[in-house]
């Protein structure tokens, strides 16, 4: 416990990205519809800026501010370069079908304010804090589904607004609950206080605080929204959906497990571990006969959370957790924004079948599906792979053993799906459907498969930075 | 030197892919073979450098992944350094064979470098890690040459394959997650965990570890019951790529055992070694039975294929008896296995380019669509004849050094296995003499498929020039085995050290 820190610099990335919304909203009232475009550089500004000052910030000492309820430490630091980065690439994404679109500047400030809100998720140490994240993280992404106004979009729209209200009343109930069991919000206080509490009373506002962070993450058993919000929303928009929030999400969940609840008397690992379960089985299983691609996608993106759980559900019993969450996170974003950019590149082709001969078309795009997915798979030398091993590691570590095979044997059964995408891209005659590329999008296809390899290979170098202790 | 060795294939095929579309496919195809025969060119040098029974040499060791225990370790020893060779012997005789392959020449050539690569590196690999990833890389490319490049249900045979492989690396990586946390400092550096022994004394925990590790090895090799993959890829690919799959990829999961399961894990490896025995004499003979119950040839020398590797499991499963045999026994059957590694790479590969032979003349592989081959293409009959004897272990060739060996070190400790074991032999020659009689002798016949030409010409120069010079190694091999014992035999001695500890 040390005096109040108020210092706003040591929010710095936040704060950039909220000044650039807000400009960005001014700006947008004012400029001409063709010079919108404008508000996307600030946002790349910002974005970019960010990285370097959360760059900065990791070289620093750990610390908190603002009253213990916000920390900046090696997990901060590193959502904050992973989801600046991931918004950098979702605006390439934009670039090109939103140009002088007629909401063009709204949607960059949607899209900041919701990567601002899983920022604030993911560096929060207090549960109002955290309730406040995911408010701020999910109120613009209910915008952003409905974007274009159409049929699907709003039906995506709607279902992923009214879900995501209930389980965020919930979620506050159960913060409401954990308060009166552990007589504080913060998570430094919470965590020796909640022992000594009644079990139920903490289970009960666990389950309730759960429902919420999962909404967040796209899990098993508040995974309903997934597949209809990313079937019926833009591309660029899906890609930022299934990427950004998950990654506040999960690491709110790692610190209210490291921090807060594994000790508390109540089964946490083992709850954690039982949705890491359900949810890899359940979106593989679901995925397997999709003919949609974007449906296959949020699918595959349910399963891929069940993998990230693993870590999550070892946090406290395993050291090798947290680094293992991380770098699987970073991983886990790029090769999905990848295989999300590479639909974006083909705006006309929706289903599996008109990927067909993609690799005559455009043999680099094809490349980066392929590597993509495969590295969702979990093929090496991919970043994911190196993600996998470590979460394998950390789960056998921390004596979730069974969970690993299990996650194993769901490897092996989403390659079924993901090779139903990749084998048409691969084979076969180019069909009408794969027109329209736009070159924003190739371009961000190359770089995510390009960087998702590379960091597999430079894996040696990142891991020790994830590695720095959670300060509480 | 190794790395240059491992990583140049995969340099030409980026280049390949590089190069501009209006590139002739002449250049390619010299490109493609003059990679080849420079990479046997360095396998050779390799070789020539090497000191008998001076251990790991060319050893190279960087950090890569320190944190996670991983590094890139490459060396090659007795039991790589001949399977390097044959990597490079049968990567040439395939870039000889493809070279009048018009469909999609660029890719197939840039995939088969990129195969190369994984192989040649998971044999110089000593770091699990790094084992695995070209272990699974080679499955990911072999997977396309098969689905892009095959016939017939060739996406299904390849799902298949891909499935049923990946399963198997994945319980490998198990496995060795497993290995490296029972390690400490945790490593997946094979010679260091070699070292350590880390599970020793550790009863269940090595036991479920050695299942995992077995387990993915076993399915890659294919023993009985996981062997189910097997028929339909070869069956399905191309003949290169069969040639590939049955002489370098399948030498993967017998080298593990040999590489990884036995100095890792001596107790284990010792205490099951039985179920070993039993399973490569399973093997052995089923599949010596469901190849003669074959009409199809390819099928009929994939199945084959299960028959010889069950030969190498009977033998990594005897060496670890301990009791009333003499070392040099044992070691004779290590030895015996790695010699038949080699053999059967050379002697399969050159069946199942002859068996895209006749694919490509008549597009069947039904024994019973053809007769009197013998006349219209004598030197394809020829070279079938030799390929066969050959196969079924006739002295002079390779196979019989091989067989011999495993037999004999077998014998003393499992003398049971062995006996049954031997039945194999008379099998397959049953079958490979009623093969030849079917396909060579008798009236011609051709399979009339729409479509094909009503004369079978015989091989072309570059499909000779890809068969004979295998034969003609497994010919050298079985007269004069020594220069290959030599380099195989202290490399067995040491693992036996291993073994018993």
């Amino acid at each position: 416990m040390t005096d109040m820190n108020e210092n706003p610099l040591d929010i710095l990335p936040e704060l950039l990205l909220a000044a650039s919304a807000v400009l960005g909203l001014l700006l947008g009232a004012w400029l001409p519809r063709r010079w919108q475009w404008l508000v996307g550089i600030l946002a790349c500004g910002a974005a970019l800026a960010g990285i370097v000052a959360a760059s900065v910030a990791a070289a620093g000492p750990d610390l908190t501010a603002f009253g213990e309820g916000f920390t900046v430490d090696p997990v901060t630091s590193t959502t904050r370069v992973v989801v600046l980065g991931s918004v950098l690439l979702v605006l390439a994404l934009c670039a090109r079908p939103f140009h002088a679109h007629p909401r063009e500047s709204e949607l960059y400030v949607l899209l900041q304010l919701s990567a601002l809100g899983a920022l604030v998720m993911a560096g929060a140490q207090d549960l109002l804090l955290l309730a406040a994240g995911y408010l701020l993280a999910s109120v613009p992404a209910y915008a952003l589904a409905g974007f274009r106004k159409d049929g699907p979009g709003t039906e995506a729209a709607l279902k992923y607004y009214v879900i995501g209200a209930l389980l965020g009343v919930v979620m506050l109930a159960g913060i409401t609950v954990l308060y009166a069991a552990g007589r504080a919000t913060g998570y430094p206080l919470l965590g020796p206080a909640l022992p000594q509490a009644p079990v139920s009373l903490v289970a009960a506002g666990t389950v309730g605080l759960l429902a919420g962070v999962l909404f967040k993450a796209g899990a098993v058993p508040a995974h309903f929204w997934v597949p209809d919000a990313i079937q019926g929303s833009t591309a660029p928009v899906a890609a930022f959906l299934t990427t950004v929030p998950k990654i506040g999400a999960l690491t709110a969940l790692l610190r209210l497990g490291e921090a807060a609840l594994s000790d508390s008397g109540m089964p946490w690992a083992a709850l954690v571990s039982v949705i890491a379960a359900a949810s890899m089985t359940l979106g593989n299983l679901a995925a397997f006969f999709q003919t949609d691609v974007k449906r296959l996608l949020a699918y595959s993106t349910i399963s891929q959370v069940g993998y990230l759980l693993l870590p999550v559900a070892v946090a406290g019993r395993s050291d090798l957790a947290q680094p293992a969450l991380l770098y699987y996170l970073a991983a886990y974003a790029v090769t999905n924004l990848g295989a999300f950019a590479v639909v974006c590149a083909l705006p006309r082709a929706t289903r599996i079948d008109d990927y067909r001969g993609l690799a005559r078309r455009r043999p680099l795009l094809a490349a980066s599906l392929v590597t993509c997915l495969l590295g969702l798979v979990g093929t090496p030398p991919t970043a994911v792979f190196v993600g996998k091993l470590e979460a394998f590691t950390a789960a056998f570590d921390g004596g979730y053993a069974w969970l690993a095979v299990l996650a194993a044997v769901n490897t092996v059964a989403s390659l079924f799906y993901y090779l139903r995408l990749i084998l048409p891209a691969v084979s076969g005659r180019p069909g009408d459907a794969l027109t329209d590329g736009d070159l924003p999008a190739r371009v961000a296809a190359y770089t995510a498969a390009a960087v998702s390899v590379g960091l597999g290979v430079a894996a040696g170098p990142v891991l020790p930075l994830l590695s720095g202790s959670l300060s509480t | 030197m190794l790395t240059a060795l491992v990583f140049a294939p995969t340099a030409v095929a980026v280049l390949l892919l590089a190069l501009p579309g209006r590139t002739p496919v002449q250049a390619v195809r010299a490109l493609w073979v003059a990679t080849a025969a420079a990479e046997l060119g360095l396998v050779i040098a390799v070789w020539a450098g090497y000191e008998t029974g001076g251990g790991i040499q060319y050893e190279v060791r960087a950090r890569w992944i320190p944190n996670a225990g991983v590094g890139y370790h490459v060396g090659v020893d007795g039991l790589s350094l001949p399977l390097l060779a044959l990597t490079c012997v049968l990567f040439l005789a395939c870039a000889v064979y493809a070279l009048r392959d018009r469909h999609r020449f660029r890719e197939f050539a840039a995939l088969f470098l990129f195969l190369q690569t994984t192989c040649l590196g998971l044999f110089v690999s000593l770091d699990l890690i790094l084992f695995f990833v070209f272990f699974d890389l080679s499955i990911v490319a072999m997977y396309f040459v098969i689905a892009g490049w095959g016939h017939g249900d060739a996406k299904r045979a390849a799902l298949k394959f891909f499935l049923y492989t990946f399963i198997g690396s994945l319980a490998l990586l198990l496995g060795f997650i497993g290995l490296y946390l029972a390690a400490s400092p945790h490593t997946f550096d094979i010679v260091d965990l070699t070292r350590q022994n880390p599970l020793a004394g550790r009863g269940t925990y090595a036991g479920l570890v050695l299942l995992a590790i077995g387990l993915g090895l076993a399915v890659k090799t294919p023993t009985v019951p996981f062997h189910t993959w097997l028929p339909p890829a070869h069956t399905e690919a191309p003949a290169a790529g069969s040639a590939i799959l049955a002489g370098v990829l399948l030498k993967m999961g017998t080298y593990g055992f040999l590489r990884i399961a036995m100095p890792l894990l001596p107790d284990a490896w010792r205490r099951y070694a039985l179920v070993l025995v039993v399973i490569g004499v399973v093997s052995v003979l089923y599949g010596a039975l469901v190849a003669l119950a074959q009409t199809d040839f390819k099928r009929m020398v994939a199945y084959t294929s299960v028959n010889h590797m069950g030969y190498i499991v009977l033998a990594v499963g005897a060496a670890a008896a301990t009791t009333d045999t003499s070392a040099q026994a044992r070691s004779l059957a290590v030895t015996g296995s790695v010699t038949q590694m080699v053999s059967h790479g050379l002697i399969t590969g050159a069946l199942f380019l002859l068996a895209g032979v006749l694919h490509d003349r008549a597009r069947s592989y039904d024994m019973g669509a053809y007769g009197g081959l013998a006349a219209p293409a004598p030197v394809f009959a020829a070279l079938t004849g030799v390929a066969a004897f050959a196969s079924l272990g006739l002295p002079g060739f390779s196979g019989f050094i091989a067989e011999f060996q495993i037999f004999t070190g077998a014998l003393g400790p499992r003398p049971l296995a062995t006996a049954l074991s031997v039945l194999g032999i008379l099998l397959t020659a049953g079958l490979f003499l009623r093969a030849l009689r079917q396909l060579l002798m008798g009236p011609v016949r051709l399979p009339d498929t729409p479509g094909t030409p009503r004369a079978f010409t015989d091989l072309r120069a570059h499909e000779s020039a890809a068969v004979v010079p295998l034969l003609a190694l497994a010919v050298v091999l079985g007269v004069a085995p020594r220069f290959l014992l030599d380099v195989i035999e202290p490399a067995s001695r040491t693992v036996l050290e291993l073994l018993a500890r």
